[in-house]
Order: C-alpha cells, then structure tokens, then sequence
C-alpha cells in the first residue's frame, strides 16, 4: 500500500529551485541587457573597516575610467575603444567587449563617501570604500 | 618565454584545476594572426604562455589586493585563474611569436611563415 508522507515535499518548490540551479550554472539570466551580466565583470567584498568593490576592465586607460557616488549608489563607467580592423582582415572570434559601458553598485548605509579611494592596476580598478568611524564595531569598557 | 621551465612547472600543476575562460579577439590578415586576450588582475610575472608543437596555452593568475579579513560577498570572476588552449595551424610561424601585455591585455602576434605568405606573380607580355 502507498502512504501518503504527511509532509509530502512540494514538487513545484523542487522544480523551482532546479531551474534555478541550471539557470545559476549556465549563466542564463533572463536580464533585459542580454546574457552576460555586463561588462565590468564586478567583485565586492567587506571588511568592518570597509566596502572593497574589484571591477575587471583590462586596457582602459585610467583617465577614461569615472567613478562616481551619489545617493548611496557608486557607478563605474567609461569606453572601451575597438581596436581598429585593419583591411582585408577577417575576425575569427570577437569575444571581447568593445564600447561604452556603465555598471552601478548600491553601497550599504554606513559608508563615508567622502573618502572613496581607487586605483588601476593590471586592468582591475579597485575602489575602496571606507565605513563610518561610528559604524565600525567598538568595544566598550565596564566599569 | 624566456623561463620556459617554470612555465611548463607551473602549467603541469596547474593542468587539473578549474579555470575561467578569457575572452579572445581572433584577427587574420595576409601576414598572420593578432590574437588579443583579457586578463584582467594578472600581473606580467603571472603570466604563463607555451606553445608545444601545434598547441597554445595562455595561463594567468589573477593576483588583486585584498584587505585582511575580507568577506566577498558577490563574485562575478569566481576562480583566480584564467587558462585558454589554441590549435595553431601549420602555416604558422611559432619560432616568431610576438606578445605584449598591458594592463590585463595580452596580444599576441603570430607571423604565417615565409612560405605560407601569399606571392604576387608578374604576368609579362608573351
């Protein structure tokens, strides 16, 4: 005879979270700008003391990079200019991202924006964003 | 390539780990193929390329500054390494093999060989 479980596992929660799973593994994200996520490729990554963003744009010249912060929000834009196609030269693969580009990350509540840092090395613009004195934990003396 | 053994060490360690795939621009013209590769958080000594036989191997590892006790918390470059393998043709000239790298930008140039480039042959009067 077959029982029912008395807490039978929803089967369209399961389905739910397979696609998910295939969806996270081949990349497909079903976003209105296209398949990829964009380009930079972006990394974030927290201390206590600060907001670490890592944004992988290689052959850029600095000056051409703007970071910006307003309200909350960073943007890291810029160009990437096409290497010009000599004549009677045939692309094989152009895999490569070529034009303007524009990403933004929303910064938590509790950092100063006034004391952004970035730097460019080896095509990773690095943008360190410090937290609020007050922010970062403290320990409080018993008396 | 000027220390080829630590190249091929590295490369034969490194063979069985997962890697991330760099995007390629392929370009031909009559004198040979540009390839151009994105490498970015490489640095110059962390670079690796081979060329054995026909096949060749880009490897970088992505080296980036990271502050201590950092958490990440979204990742778009997942793994620290990129590695890309090429079947070249035999009209290639791999003993002229040109590369350049550039803030994560690796170009390559690879001459057809002297043979292999294309002739323009006089037609004279009769």
């Amino acid at each position: 005879m077959l029982y029912r479980s008395l807490f039978p596992r929803d089967l369209f929660a399961d389905l739910d979270r397979l696609q998910g799973e295939i969806q996270r593994n081949l990349e497909i994200s079903p976003s209105i700008r296209g398949l990829t996520r964009g380009f930079p490729a972006m990394n974030v990554g927290s201390t206590p003391k600060s907001v670490e963003i890592y944004a992988f744009a290689p052959g850029i010249a600095p000056e051409s990079l703007e970071v910006q912060v307003e309200r909350g929000v960073l943007t890291v834009a810029g160009e990437r200019q096409p290497d010009p196609l000599p004549e009677k030269a045939t692309a094989h693969i152009d895999e490569r991202f070529a034009g303007r580009f524009r990403r933004v990350v929303t910064l938590p509540d509790d950092v100063d924006t006034t004391a952004v840092e970035a730097r460019y090395r080896d095509g990773v613009l690095h943008i360190t964003v410090p937290r609020k004195e007050a922010a970062q934990p403290q320990r409080i003396a018993i008396q | 390539m000027t220390d080829n053994s630590a190249v091929t060490k590295q490369a034969a360690s490194s063979r069985s780990d997962t890697a991330l795939l760099p995007p390629v621009d392929v370009i031909e013209d009559t004198n040979g193929i540009t390839l151009c590769a994105d490498l970015p958080g490489v640095p110059k000594d962390r670079l690796g390329l081979q060329i054995e036989a026909d096949t060749l191997t880009i490897e970088g590892e992505v080296t980036l500054t990271i502050p201590e006790g950092m958490e990440s918390s979204h990742a778009e470059v997942s793994l620290p390494r990129y590695r890309r393998v090429f079947t070249l043709s035999k009209e290639l000239d791999t003993e002229k093999v040109g590369a350049e790298f550039n803030q994560g930008v690796l170009k390559l140039r690879i001459p057809k060989a002297a043979h292999a480039q294309p002739r323009k042959i006089e037609v004279r009067p009769a």
